[in-house]
């Protein structure tokens, strides 16, 4: 038996092609399946356990979904709801999910996957390190504000297997929301887990990728993948190289309970839109493992940004900059009292190097230059004060101590822009579980 | 000599999750991809930044006339030093290198 995947968009968020969508809703698909979210956008969306996007844009995107499900009869699932897949982002987007319902007049029986764990729980078990994971002891672990497991097929299918029509789920792999139906009726594994790796960013794996909307058939030897916008092509070469895309390794893909190699995969144009793949290997695991994700508060921030339009200070930024780091941190000392390891300040040249830092290896003349001054204190307050202190420095700073006292342009007043805590990720490890359940929840509404 | 942006299609930086980075060279056709190949050593990648090669893996993926290295990212993504949210801002480091 073959399973259709219909895949709107790379994710909730980026929006979709409606007419493409409907044509796919026409092809009859056994499952509608789209990502939530990624740790692309940094570590605060876990730190805090909120969304990326505007609940009323996520509102009306998830709309369309919940009518293109109606209209095919199968379920809808959604990985990784709300950026980062903690609880409070699954709660967030099952209630806009009710408000669709009510506006719509509809009914639904919805599952919710829950993936947030317990730091305390997570510091007490035995963890193995991924490949550049940073150190962790106990006490990290337990300061992360937000702590998730990356669920697998497995997960899903248990929430499938309730049949819901709806299944919000926290922090997923990417894949595991395309793999779990196919995997279930028995489709071929590497297949699977290869086309879902395929489907995951939507029509990034075709021409016109912004379209969004693809269909992945699977059945038990291999694969099919079809964009469905106007004019979209899958090719051999568009769908090979979507194996490149944020993997560090091309061929292979760790998942909970295994691997997927795709070294002897072949790709084949089966017409001028559609490609045909086979020979994916999926591989299993002596141990089910699942990765996790973590974020703690790494300090609270205030920032300024001064310009320079004067030529002479434009030539010697850096220097202004040194000259200003070392006046600022002697005056917090002989003022504050902190001690200097409790805080940091930091002045980035915007138009020299503040992309690539020391890493560098151009010079320019610029016309103008930015300075982002960026502290970061054990609390607000305290950064907010480094940076009142860091203010007179950016604002009259002179080079020599004889000119004119010199003044310099500030987009903004107040000058200091207090960011709030700043969020670092501390987690890149596996923990086994005996039962793929193990670490989370499921919870089944009618509405 | 000539960049490799000269010879190439395109270089392209991402993140690979929060602590890898990877960077693609679409190289466009067999005779770039040839002269990426020979020309770009991944001791010349490991200088640029600041690493070792055998921090480096490196895929030369003949049939999409790709090279793609990939490596612990510079800095982690969204800590402190951290520049760059999305790591983009690295290709242009490969991009501008002279080659022969």
């Amino acid at each position: 038996m073959g399973t259709r995947i219909l895949i709107p968009s790379g994710a909730l968020g980026l929006g979709y092609d409606k007419a493409a969508l409907e044509r796919a809703v026409a092809e009859k698909p056994d499952l509608i399946a789209i990502d939530g979210g990624s740790t692309d956008s940094g570590p605060s969306y876990l730190g805090r356990g909120v969304s990326k996007y505007a609940t009323e844009s996520t509102k009306i995107e998830w709309q369309g979904l919940i009518e293109a499900r109606a209209a095919a009869g199968c379920p809808l699932v959604i990985g990784t709801a709300g950026t980062c897949g903690t609880d409070s982002t699954v709660d967030w987007l099952y209630d806009i999910t009710l408000e669709i319902l009510s506006d719509l007049g509809q009914s639904a029986k919805i599952a919710r996957v829950y993936s947030e764990q317990d730091p305390a729980k997570i510091a007490q078990t035995p963890l193995s390190p991924l490949s550049a994971a940073p150190d962790v002891d106990a006490d990290t672990i337990q300061n992360c504000t937000h702590i998730v497991a990356l669920a697998g097929a497995e997960q899903i299918q248990t929430a499938l297997d309730t049949g819901a029509e709806i299944i919000i789920a926290g922090r997923t792999t990417d894949t595991a929301i395309i793999a779990a139906l196919p995997l279930q009726n028995g489709n071929h594994a590497g297949a699977a887990w290869h086309g879902a790796k395929i489907g995951e960013c939507g029509a990034l794996c075709a021409t016109n990728p912004q379209s969004g909307v693809i269909l992945v058939d699977f059945d038990d030897t291999g694969f099919t993948v079809t964009p469905m916008a106007d004019g979209a092509k899958a090719t051999p070469h568009t769908v090979s190289a979507h194996m490149l895309y944020e993997n560090s390794d091309p061929f292979i893909l760790f998942e909970p309970g295994g691997h997927l190699d795709v070294t002897q995969a072949t790709y084949t144009a089966i017409d001028d839109v559609a490609v045909r793949v086979t020979g994916s290997q999926w591989v299993p695991s002596d141990t089910y493992t699942v990765k996790l994700e973590g974020a703690q508060i790494a300090g609270y921030q205030t920032i300024l940004m001064a310009l320079l339009r004067d030529a002479h200070y434009v030539a010697n930024a850096q220097i202004w900059c040194d000259d200003i780091m070392a006046k600022h941190a002697s005056k917090v000392a002989d003022r504050l009292g902190l001690d200097a390891a409790t805080w940091h300040a930091e002045l980035r040249i915007i138009g020299q190097n503040a992309n690539l830092g020391t890493l560098e290896q151009r010079t320019s003349d610029a016309t103008e230059l930015g300075v982002l001054a960026i502290l970061t204190a054990p609390d607000q307050a305290t950064a907010n004060t480094l940076g009142k202190m860091m203010n007179p420095y950016l604002l009259h700073h002179p080079l020599t101590q004889e000119e004119e006292q010199p003044t310099f342009a500030f987009p903004f007043s107040p000058a200091e822009i207090d960011r709030g805590a700043a969020y670092e990720f501390v987690l890149h490890h596996v923990m086994a579980l005996a039962d793929p359940m193990d670490a989370f929840r499921l919870v089944v509404t009618d509405v | 000599m000539s960049s490799v942006a000269q010879i190439v299609q395109k270089v392209r930086s991402k993140n690979a999750g929060p602590f890898w980075l990877t960077i693609d060279i679409f190289c466009g056709s067999p005779a770039a991809y040839a002269q990426i190949v020979q020309g770009l050593s991944t001791d010349r990648v490991a200088t640029l930044f600041r690493t070792t090669p055998d921090e480096i893996k490196r895929f030369d993926i003949k049939d999409l006339n790709v090279v793609k290295f990939s490596l612990p990212r510079p800095t982690i993504q969204g800590s402190r030093t951290d520049r760059d949210m999305h790591g983009a801002g690295w290709a242009p480091l490969i991009a501008e290198l002279e080659i022969n």
